[in-house]
């Protein structure tokens, strides 16, 4: 297991550096986008609004206040942005990825057969910020430097930040088709056969 | 307004507040005593940020987790309560109030118009469970921010009565080892068994209002509760799933009479950010603010 820092844009010699179990601290550009953001991207055909080539897409649906800022009349600021479920955005990751250039998924859980294609073809990884740590990561948010799509809401919008040293993001797909959160599926798997195995006429209330 | 319905919705919308960046009593107890078993692999690091986004959350004022749930409360109110007419008023102004202050989340999606409603307030929403606690003059509130990780593996069914209390130990392994491993473990899980299928999901939410680390009355569902809350634990998920030496804060099992040709069970579980709160309010509206011994409003 090592530990990277890496910046955006994020070239393929970093990437091809990391393998499941590493752990990333990232600086630079991260949007976020969840389930509405990639069916625009992937199901309706939209361009994004913005480039994100080598950039990391956060699958996050932050709490955001509008604050006073001097000529900037829709400033932002991060008040609690954790990682949701990345699995809900199987269905399109890997289609997102090829579109967009991103390099980096962040997000909470496994991903499944096709983001894992998804990053093979595509030079990419998807990683895990730990879940329920919300305050955490917004304060390794530097700036919120806008939003796109705003009209999807709060949760659903695309939000783009400026982190600082943000993480610890854990590597749970590589580049080279490992999936560390299936490999456990697996391990979780056996031991719960073993499991229901062990409760067999422990729960005979039925007489 | 009225000014008991002015008292009301300030001191839920308080509550609302506090409980958003403050996890109870009983699951800051609990998440310290596995912090202190789980010293292998990821799970030590990971307890750690869990720690550190607690204190931050303290400090800061800020909700712990982004996903602030939608809305739901579970009233039990005294029959003697004198202000029953104002409650739900009163909830509904605490739940705008405290999502522009706290901040919360605004989560409220409209169906099939597909619009967030942007404060919360929607159709049903914010969602209130009622009961009556006869000879009572208090109103008993929980608020409960579920975040849409941890809603994810709910369900319910009906079994056949033949499936036997293994076919409900079955699909909750099921259901941990696959959905389980998104909802931000270690989760709490709340099990319902009960004659159809509304009314154990509805007791499956309500085992979540209780303590970690109570136990049912009925000595037959405490068995049960230890023996699914051990199995749970040999399939060591760790704490997002990363393995470990655990995997779940506890279970818990609420049961209403069933029907003799069916055996129905509903599954919720509760992330390891298990926002619950609960507060005792009196006519006078001073309270107790039972799950967060201390804390002042």
């Amino acid at each position: 297991m090592s530990t990277f820092e890496f910046k955006t844009p994020v070239s393929d010699e970093d990437i091809k550096k990391v393998h499941i179990g590493d752990v990333i601290y990232l600086t630079g550009d991260i949007v976020t986008g969840r389930d509405d953001v990639h069916h625009r991207v992937v199901i309706s055909g939209k361009e994004p609004p913005v480039d994100l080539k080598g950039k990391a897409i956060f699958h996050a649906g932050p709490i955001m206040k509008k604050i006073n800022a001097e000529g900037e009349p829709d400033k932002y600021k991060v008040i609690s942005v954790g990682p949701t479920t990345s699995m809900r955005m199987e269905k399109a990751q890997a289609e997102f990825l090829e579109k967009t250039g991103v390099k980096i998924i962040i997000g909470k859980g496994g991903m499944g057969p096709k983001t894992t294609q998804g990053c093979i073809d595509n030079c990419a990884i998807h990683t895990i910020f730990p879940g329920g740590c919300a305050v955490v990561a917004a304060e390794e948010v530097v700036d919120v430097e806008g939003v796109e799509w705003l009209d999807l809401g709060m949760p659903e919008a695309m939000w783009r930040l400026k982190a600082e040293k943000f993480g610890p993001l854990i590597v749970s797909i590589d580049s080279y088709g490992n999936n560390l959160i299936e490999n456990n599926k697996v391990d979780f798997n056996t031991k719960r056969e073993q499991a229901l195995e062990n409760l067999k006429g422990k729960l005979s209330y039925m007489e | 307004m009225s000014i008991p319905r002015e008292q009301l919705s300030a001191l839920v919308a308080s509550f609302m507040s506090y409980s958003a960046g403050h996890l109870p009593d009983d699951v800051k107890l609990r998440l310290a005593q596995m912090k202190e078993i789980e010293n292998e692999g990821f799970a030590p690091d990971i307890y750690n940020v869990m720690e550190k986004n607690m204190q931050l959350a303290d400090s800061l004022k800020r909700p712990s987790c982004q996903d602030t749930g939608i809305p739901q409360f579970f009233a039990r109110v005294g029959s003697k309560w004198p202000y029953m007419d104002i409650i739900e008023d009163a909830l509904i102004d605490a739940v705008k109030e405290a999502t522009a202050k706290a901040p919360l989340r605004p989560n409220a999606v409209e169906v099939f118009d597909e619009k967030n409603t942007g404060n919360n307030i929607g159709t049903h929403s914010p969602w209130i469970d009622w009961e009556i606690v006869k000879d009572s003059d208090e109103l008993e509130l929980y608020f409960y921010m579920a975040g849409g990780g941890c809603s994810l593996p709910g369900f319910s069914k009906v079994l056949m009565p033949l499936e036997g209390y293994e076919g409900i130990a079955k699909a909750v392994f099921e259901q941990m080892t696959t959905y389980g491993v998104n909802a931000c473990p270690p989760c709490l899980v709340g099990i319902g068994i009960a004659g159809s299928s509304e009314v154990a999901a509805k007791l499956s939410k309500k085992a979540l209002l209780r303590q970690v680390g109570s136990h049912n009355p009925n000595p037959k569902a405490a068995e049960m509760e230890k023996l699914i809350e051990d199995g749970l634990n040999s399939i060591g998920l760790g704490p997002g799933g990363f393995g470990g030496k655990l995997s779940v804060m506890g279970v818990n099992i609420e049961q209403a009479s069933r029907h003799p040709a069916t055996l129905a069970m509903g599954m919720s579980t509760a992330c390891w950010a298990h926002r619950r709160a609960g507060i005792k309010i009196k006519p006078d509206f001073t309270y107790d603010f039972f799950t967060h011994k201390g804390a002042v409003l």
